[in-house]
């Protein structure tokens, strides 16, 4: 892609760090992730895919948008892990009378499916030549602010409300059947 | 390409969008209870908005696009788990369970 990434950074170099910091984030998003699919009890399930979101926060990072970084840590870790984790205080059984797969087959099989998906798809981003187009602005905090009041401007108002009806419904749904 | 510009490489960011994806498949497929599912979802969206991110950082030529994008499927992930986590609550007070086997009521 860029003819000048193709020599190798010396490890203790400023880009050798970077790349280190890199891969710990890498580390952290799938380590969080499996946590998150593959932990008996549903706590630490939310735990994993907190330390997931803030992974995923970093990749944001080196993706050049610290902004929506930012947001991802807000609304992900702050506000979506928060909830599931009140929805599992409020829910979940104190133990879970069967933990694990349903039937034999539904893990090697639910593996198999994964394994196949992200295979396939990795091959398919490896092996297409993506075009790279030269940059019309700079994709910063501003920019992204001009374009959501001004462009976005429609989408931005509706998911505003999308999120409203949201909050309503949820209120509306669970309270159903509180007197009882 | 050694191991340590990998950040600047656009295939890294598919390839972890892609584990991240198929994590999340796994363990729709494998969990029991309706919030582990929600939570395996949750992945699944994550994956998404990494290679929207990846693409908007390398190839698309108005970087601002893939990040507003991302802005979006955050809301719309939030009011997606609002309103999951609200119906597992009122199927929990209804059967005493969020197993999703034990969620039936026409079992033959």
């Amino acid at each position: 892609m860029n003819p000048s990434i193709v020599t190798s950074p010396n490890l203790f170099s400023v880009d050798g760090l970077v790349g280190v910091v890199f891969l710990i984030m890498v580390a952290i998003t799938i380590i969080g992730g499996l946590i998150a699919c593959n932990s008996e009890r549903l706590v630490r399930s939310v735990a994993g895919l907190i330390v997931c979101f803030v992974g995923v926060a970093g990749l944001y990072y080196f993706l050049n948008s610290p902004f929506v970084a930012m947001m991802q840590i807000l609304i992900y870790v702050g506000a979506v892990a928060v909830t599931i984790s009140f929805a599992i205080m409020l829910a979940a059984p104190e133990e879970q009378k069967r933990v694990g797969p349903s039937g034999p087959l539904v893990g090697p099989l639910g593996f198999a499916t994964a394994a196949l998906l992200t295979g396939g798809f990795s091959i398919l981003a490896i092996r297409t030549d993506w075009k790279v187009m030269d940059k019309i602005n700079d994709g910063s905090i501003k920019t992204i602010g001009i374009h959501l009041l001004t462009e976005y401007s429609m989408v931005f108002e509706l998911i505003s409300i999308v999120l409203l009806i949201a909050i309503l419904g949820a209120l509306v749904i669970a309270r159903d059947g509180r007197e009882s | 390409m050694s191991l340590l510009n990998l950040y600047n490489n656009l295939n890294t960011f598919l390839v972890i969008g892609a584990l991240l994806f198929g994590i999340g498949i796994y363990g729709i497929v494998t969990r029991r209870t309706l919030i582990g599912m929600l939570i395996a979802a949750e992945l699944i969206l994550a994956g998404a908005s990494v290679n929207f991110m990846a693409f908007n950082r390398f190839t698309s030529p108005d970087p601002v696009i893939g990040q507003v994008f991302t802005l979006f499927i955050m809301a719309v992930a939030a009011a997606e788990a609002a309103i999951g986590l609200s119906i597992i609550i009122a199927v929990y007070r209804q059967f005493k369970s969020i197993d999703a086997e034990d969620t039936v009521q026409l079992k033959g």
